[in-house]
């Protein structure tokens, strides 16, 4: 570099270009390659695994595939090392291994691990699909909320308790009125209401913004409790009865084999939360909105000497993101179960903010950990029905575990917004 | 202002009671000390503290007013006879808080000063864990660490003390210590991960401890619904033996009253982190990666070794709530549930106590009275448990923001040069100048 500095008039100048080659990934699908290729292929169970593709209320009927167990595992394997290849060369170019080759190789990997576990007997690939759609719902909207929040530098601790604000007020507003779509606005309101006092507390009184989200699980845990045994109890048929939505076929598209009746034979809460995922990512990256909210959650103090007003848009922002965790707490009682109960959110808040830094605070990211982890939640009870040769538990672990992995780098280094957490005071 | 300002400062500077000075000058001074130590009274976190509780309390007295059937049915006819919702609303709130206080200070109900003082050794009995684990957490604030694993941390613990207590056969007194430390040890192993993490790959404490807290509660779960590991022979429920003689912990007035010899070790390790935050080197380095990790690592403190250090000793602590919980009031075997919630509260604790030793002992003890209270309130009353929450909630949310409180009751604001900083991370805000 020094001698180009001193001649400048040769040839022009060439830029060093610093290439950090980061190994972990190609390292972690090794491991996962070996772990298949052993446990499914050389140790792998014998007899056949039969995968049921469609219902019987399926207008286009597949015939269920049956697969030899151990060979298929075989097959895997070697296609899993094949790809661990690809990434390492990859890698080796110098560029990064991508998102597609990582969701094909865990696609592949649960094929295998499914073939392996359903030795001998059958597994109903619709209504693991179904469910696993339903289960991530909340955790996706919780998500967006987070991301959203985060993206503008206030950390949400409080989607659980914007979630559980949501479930508690629709089902109650939903009820009184018989009317499902009034409920979903008094979710909105709710979660609107819970994130209002995360804002007041971390923007105006600038209190940590972790302790505030902390304290107000517990403060929407408390009041909804109480006010569920103290006055829902009393009355549940006035109170807690909500009417629950229908599932609304889309016509045309509800007919693709096995995709069709698992997203397009929803509620419309399901829908939304499509159009809220696409809203999302296009705004955050293509609005003047995103760009702002972008640029406060990175340099503060930047934004604001162009103009933007900090405050107000973490304001905002949070609020939006309140609004759209209430209304993800409203499929807990409009859209599953029917009827709240004390906690019912049960952790989905927190899984919501896991699936928020797994997806490395990118709306399409966070949706597909939502949908992973909602996938091995079901896988769990699925398995529990046809018998597993692993235990459940272990099973349930499965997306933490997944989890503290992706933190611990095998997702990159997952960095958040760079001023995510800090207050900003105007000196 | 800028008057009374240089009073403020003029104590410092001026001379010793005692010393030469005019008479004048010395009425003068007292009369503004005695504003100054007013104000700072006033305007002080014990101030600050009481009216934090009483609005929080008020707070719950309303939500137990608007939700009693007899107010509601009072309020129908409220125009025609208001007495009757006023009487029936003092009716729920006095009725609620008189449990309260029987259940958790003196039962006056009681005949007999050994009865009626079972109350106050049931909230010590309830403070126990809370201030074990409280500690744990506020050990970790103070370095900067937010440790919510403490669910995880106790389950691990309570396997781990609830195997050797009832697995193992040893005498009396050494098998309670061997049944403690195999305890705090789990507790810190576990909350080790976190730090492990933290310090190798800079993996988000919150997230980690998180994640582990259901790893813990399926790994329990796990090996409570086992045989050969920790359920209890010939039965099918998920749920140990019960605990041997031998390790339980020792009543301290006897089997009528719940107090175990617990309560005098969190005095201990209450003592213990005292010295190991404001004595020790150790504890200093803490505090110095807590205000201020940068500064912290060009003064030559290996800050990642400080995360693992930090999460061991919180683990242990928080680990000593489990041991409490399986060794403590109830020997008879326990489920998965054995937390009870204790690993979350453990953080408002922290948090009330301002992450001082004594301040979380304090604060450990009132809400162990919440939770005794709470119970009889429950019992008694009919009100449900879960407002305990919501009163202990606000009394945090009230206490972190100072200005709000001042605000509501118009308290003066303190002293700027003597306010210590709010933030009880101490995280860095970002200021423009």
């Amino acid at each position: 570099m020094s001698v180009q500095a001193t001649t400048p008039s040769s040839a022009p100048i060439t830029l060093e270009r610093t290439v950090v080659k980061s190994w972990k990934a190609p390292i972690f699908f090794g491991i996962f390659a070996l772990v298949a290729l052993l446990a499914f292929g050389v140790f792998g169970r014998e007899g056949f695994s039969t995968f049921r593709l469609s219902t019987s209320y399926d207008l286009i009927q597949i015939p269920d595939i049956s697969l030899p167990t151990r060979a298929t595992g075989w097959i895997i394997g070697i296609l899993l090392l094949a790809l661990t290849a690809l990434s390492a060369w990859i890698v080796n170019q110098g560029r990064k291994t991508p998102l597609w080759l990582t969701i094909v190789f865990g696609v592949l990997f649960m094929v295998g691990f499914l073939t392996w576990t359903s030795a001998g007997s059958l597994l109903p690939v619709p209504g693991l699909l179904i469910g696993a759609v339903s289960l991530s719902v909340p955790l996706i909207f919780g998500a967006m909320s987070g991301v959203i929040s985060e993206r503008s530098g206030v950390i949400n601790i409080a989607i659980e308790g914007q979630l559980l604000a949501g479930a508690f007020t629709s089902a109650m507003v939903a009820s009184i009125t018989r009317q499902p779509l009034l409920g979903l606005v008094a979710a909105m309101i709710a979660g609107v209401l819970v994130s209002f006092i995360l804002a007041a507390f971390a923007i105006k009184y600038v209190v940590d913004q972790i302790i505030v989200g902390v304290v107000l699980n517990v403060l929407v845990t408390g009041l909804t409790g109480f006010l569920y045994s103290q006055v829902l109890q009393e009355n549940a048929a006035l109170l807690n009865s909500p009417p629950r939505f229908e599932r609304i076929p889309i016509p045309g598209l509800v007919s693709i084999p096995i995709i069709g009746p698992v997203l397009f034979n929803q509620t419309i809460i399901v829908y939304v939360m499509y159009i809220t995922v696409a809203v999302v990512a296009y705004a955050l990256f293509r609005t003047r909105w995103g760009l702002r909210t972008r640029s406060v959650g990175e340099h503060p103090t930047a934004a604001d000497t162009v103009g933007i007003k900090v405050n107000m848009t973490r304001f905002i922002n949070v609020s939006i993101g309140g609004a759209i965790a209430g209304f993800g707490g409203a499929y807990f009682t409009l859209g599953s179960v029917g009827s709240f109960t004390k906690e019912m959110t049960a952790g989905a808040g927190f899984i919501a903010l896991a699936a928020v830094i797994f997806g490395r605070w990118d709306p399409i990211r966070a949706m597909l950990a939502g949908l992973l982890f909602g996938f091995a939640t079901n896988l769990q009870s699925v398995l529990g029905i046809i018998g597993s040769p692993l235990p459940s538990e272990f099973l349930l672990m499965l997306p933490y575990i997944v989890t503290i992995f992706a933190v611990a780098g095998f997702v990159g280094q997952s960095r958040a917004p760079a001023a995510d957490g800090k207050p900003y005071i105007k000196a | 202002m800028s008057g009374e300002k240089s009073t403020e400062v003029q104590p410092e500077q001026a001379p010793e009671p005692g010393q030469p000075g005019t008479e004048v000058m010395q009425e003068e001074r007292e009369e503004s000390r005695f504003s100054v130590a007013l104000r700072e009274i006033m305007s002080g976190s014990a101030v600050l503290s009481v009216l934090s509780v009483l609005m929080a309390l008020v707070v719950g007295g309303i939500l137990i007013a608007l939700t009693d059937p007899r107010v509601q049915e009072a309020s129908g006819y409220f125009f025609s006879r208001p007495v009757d919702t006023f009487s029936a609303i003092w009716d729920a709130v006095a009725g609620a808080y008189t449990a309260l206080f029987n259940g958790s200070i003196y039962n006056f109900r009681r005949e007999g000063f050994d009865n009626g003082i079972r109350a106050l050794l049931e909230t010590l009995t309830q403070a126990t864990p809370l201030i074990a684990a409280g500690l744990g957490v506020a050990v970790g604030f103070r370095a900067g660490l937010f440790n919510i694993g403490g669910r995880g941390q106790m389950l691990m613990a309570a396997a781990a003390a609830g195997w050797v207590a009832f697995a193992l056969d040893m005498p009396f007194g050494i098998h309670l210590v061997i049944a403690l430390l195999a305890g705090m040890a789990a507790g810190a192993v576990w909350a080790g991960i976190a730090g492990f993490l933290k310090a190798k790959t800079g993996a988000n404490e919150v997230i980690t401890t998180i994640m582990l807290n259901y790893v813990a509660f399926y790994f329990l779960y796990w090996m409570l619904s086992t045989p050969g590991w920790l359920q209890a022979p010939g039965s099918n429920n998920p749920k140990t033996p019960g605990m041997k003689e031998t390790a339980v912990l020792p009543k301290l007035f006897g089997d009528r009253y719940s107090l175990h010899l617990g309560f005098l070790l969190v005095i201990v390790a209450t003592i213990f982190v005292w010295w190991l935050l404001n004595r020790s080197s150790l504890g200093f380095k803490f505090r110095a990666v807590g205000l201020n990790p940068s500064a912290a690592r060009v003064a030559g403190i290996n800050v990642d070794r400080m995360a693992i250090y930090v999460m061991l000793i919180a683990g242990a602590l928080v680990g000593m709530a489990g041991v409490f919980q399986v060794l403590g009031p109830v020997t008879t075997g326990f489920s998965a549930g054995i937390d009870a919630g204790i690993g979350f509260d453990a953080i408002t604790v922290a948090l009330l106590g301002r992450s001082r030793p004594w301040g979380v002992f304090a604060a450990g003890l009132l809400f162990g009275a919440f939770k005794a209270g709470g119970f009889t309130m429950q019992a008694s009353q009919g009100i449900p448990i879960d407002i305990v929450l919501v009163v202990q909630s606000m009394i945090v949310l009230f206490i972190a923001a100072p200005p709000l409180v001042r605000a509501i009751f118009r308290l003066p604001k303190p002293d700027p040069t003597t306010r210590r900083p709010k933030n009880i991370q101490g995280k860095k805000a970002v200021v423009t100048k």
